[in-house]
């Protein structure tokens, strides 16, 4: 299942899409630790698979939670954003499944 | 040399004047539907404080939201290369600049040399800007003036589920419902904006000094959530809602000193 | 003013209940339930053996448990059953965690997945919810499990909130807006801001500049179909396409979905706010067979 946790405002897409096919395969889940906001939680979902989450406190100002790991607007591509996001983000280097996918 | 620097804004135009490093003048009108008419009366207005006449202002230089509709303009900049320069004018140390009007919300970063390294933006979202705090004033009913001070007063914390401006009034009203004091509303507004002016900020990086401009810069409710968040004492100028006209004004001498060259 | 606001949400809290006088469920094997505890309002199924039994739908107090005890309650008005009587509650919504006599607590995106699988038949596969304050696009499969969703809860834009404000401004009841938005010779350009609040604005110019009621109302609907139509987009639209909640009554939001996407929703003769609890219920029925 695509899991897209986060929203869509006058201000452009910000989704944390959490594939949890390809995160029920990983036992380390060192996504959660690697945040240094604390955006991400292990959990067991509705279907009984152990997957990573966005925090429910999170969900709806992921813009500004997920501030301190995304550049400015000199560092990013403008509105519209890259699906891949930028490489260097620590939930994305810490996942092993490629799992987690940033929309801006 | 006197220029002059036209800010556009969503709420207010606000007009400077600059005679070389001197400030003669600072008016500013409500723009409503009418931009060009409100960035003139602006306009005639400082004139008439500064004992000057239009033929005397050697350059005209628009920003904000509605910096097209000046036509009398001889140029235009982009707001963040506005507030850059009426920062660095004002305060020649600021490396963040951090701009909060009524509709838009910005932060700027700056390297020693007054270049602009990066910036974020809040825009085209009510809960990023002033309007957030406009509304919550009106579910509460109390001036929008009084938002700061009564949030000072504030005894308990409240948190606030909304990142909206429209559902928040419905979470206000709730509040009320609950017989939450206004004080206490009034700091969960403040902090709310000031959470995610402070996230907006972290995105461009903050060094000292960090300088806060824009009409929000006066509610102190939200100066101390700000502080509060960025772990620092902001600089804010005097009348903070003129910076980014100044710094137009800034442009406009550059552009006559080089005789037309725009810095951007 | 809590008056004015209680007549301003009616549109919402129709209340209703209903129950199968043919069905005995008495010798029903399995007796499941669920309940929705919305921000707004509360529904509550009870299913035997699978089977609609009852229903109900009634606006949220500012009591979340016991609003799911009234829902319940009342579904099951003059039927003789008490909530001992069922084998197993699953309790979703906004309110889950509050259903103290609930067994387990399910996400409202799966238990509506599984309300629609129900409502619209197997061959679902996209659900958009547009509720009163949310947005929610689900993708499931044949068993109404959900294979991707994207839920928007933040922004007021595209949810019955934001509609709300525009038919205040606009002096027209919300039962109205769809049908006047499409008494229009032509599309206006929609209304150029996502933001609910900086949208008022800029439909007050419209009107100052001569534009009628329903242009305005055109306007506003067609940048609101725009707008759920891109989010939709983000998990992609495959048929067949259901469209639940609040604004699936609102015709000229509706229509403008279906002509962008080129995809016409189906039809159901279910009143679709029941599909989350409808949903909850299937998963009770599900874990009392499993014996959890």
């Amino acid at each position: 299942m695509l899991a897209n946790y986060g929203y869509q405002d006058g201000s452009g897409d910000f989704f944390i899409t959490i594939n949890t096919d390809r995160c029920g395969e990983c036992q380390a889940k060192g996504c959660a630790a690697a945040c240094p906001a604390g955006v991400l939680e292990i959990m067991e979902d509705d279907y009984g698979d152990v997957v990573a989450s966005v925090r429910e406190e999170h969900r709806k100002k992921i813009k500004y939670s997920c501030a301190s790991c995304k550049p400015g607007h000199r560092g990013i591509h403008p509105e519209g954003g890259s699906e891949a996001g930028p490489p260097s983000l620590p939930c994305q280097t810490a996942c092993a499944a490629g799992a987690i996918r940033h929309s801006w | 040399m006197i220029t002059a620097g036209i800010d556009v804004g969503n709420k207010y135009a606000k007009v400077v004047l600059l005679d070389g490093d001197r400030v003669l003048a600072r008016q500013s009108r409500p723009t409503g539907f009418e931009q060009k008419e409100a960035a003139s009366s602006a306009l005639v207005a400082a004139l008439a404080e500064a004992g000057i006449s239009r033929e005397q202002v050697a350059g005209v230089v628009a920003t904000g939201a509605g910096k097209s509709e000046v036509v009398f303009a001889d140029d235009h900049i982009t707001e963040v290369g506005a507030d850059a320069r009426g920062a660095l004018f004002l305060v020649p140390a600021a490396r963040t600049v951090v701009d909060v009007g009524a509709e838009e919300g910005r932060a700027i970063r700056l390297d020693g040399n007054g270049r602009v390294v990066d910036f974020a933006m809040n825009e085209k979202c009510a809960a990023g800007a002033g309007s957030f705090t406009e509304s919550m004033a009106r579910a509460l009913e109390v001036d929008l003036i009084e938002m700061g001070p009564l949030s000072l007063k504030s005894t308990r914390l409240v948190p606030m589920n909304a990142q909206c401006a429209v559902f928040a009034e419905s979470e206000v009203v709730s509040l009320i419902h609950a017989r939450t004091s206004k004080e206490d509303i009034a700091r969960a507004v403040n902090d709310a904006m000031a959470s995610r002016i402070v996230s907006m900020t972290r995105r461009v990086g903050v060094e000292k000094e960090v300088v806060l401009i824009g009409g929000v810069a006066h509610n102190v409710g939200f100066v101390k959530g700000l502080e509060e968040g960025l772990e620092l004492k902001v600089v804010i100028p005097e009348g903070p809602e003129y910076v980014t006209a100044l710094g137009a004004a800034c442009a406009a001498r550059e552009k006559a000193g080089n005789g037309g060259k725009d810095n951007g | 003013m809590a008056e004015a606001e209680q007549k301003k949400e009616f549109w919402r809290w129709k209340e209703y209940n209903w129950h199968n006088p043919d069905l005995d469920w008495r010798v029903g094997k399995i007796v499941s339930g669920g309940v929705d505890v919305g921000s707004v309002s509360s529904q509550a199924v009870v299913m035997v053996d699978g089977e609609l039994y009852a229903f109900a739908s009634m606006r949220t107090g500012s009591d979340s448990p016991s609003s799911a005890e009234n829902a319940f309650n009342w579904a099951v008005e003059d039927t003789g059953m008490t909530l001992g009587d069922i084998h197993y509650i699953v309790g979703t919504g906004y309110g889950r965690v509050n259903v103290p006599f609930a067994h387990k607590a399910i996400t409202e995106i799966a238990c509506h997945a599984r309300g629609a699988n129900f409502i619209y038949g197997p061959g679902v596969r996209t659900v958009l919810d547009m509720g009163g304050q949310d947005c929610k696009a689900i993708h499931c499969d044949e068993k109404g499990k959900v294979t991707s969703f994207l839920m928007n809860d933040k922004c007021a834009a595209g949810t019955g909130r934001g509609m709300e404000v525009f038919a205040d401004l606009l002096g027209v009841s919300i039962e109205d807006v769809g049908e006047l938005s499409l008494q229009v010779d032509e599309e206006p350009e929609p209304v150029s801001s996502t933001c609910v609040v900086f949208a008022k604005t800029e439909a007050t110019g419209l009107l100052r500049a001569g534009w009628s009621r329903e242009r305005v109302l055109a306007a506003y609907c067609s940048a609101m179909a725009h707008r759920v139509v891109t989010l939709l987009e983000r998990i992609g639209v495959e048929p067949e396409f259901a469209i639940t909640g609040g604004i699936a009554k609102n015709v000229g939001v509706v229509r403008r979905i279906e002509k962008e996407l080129g995809i016409t929703a189906a039809q159901t003769s279910y009143d679709s706010q029941i599909a989350g609890a409808l949903g909850a219920a299937l998963f009770g029925r599900a874990l009392a067979q499993k014996g959890k």
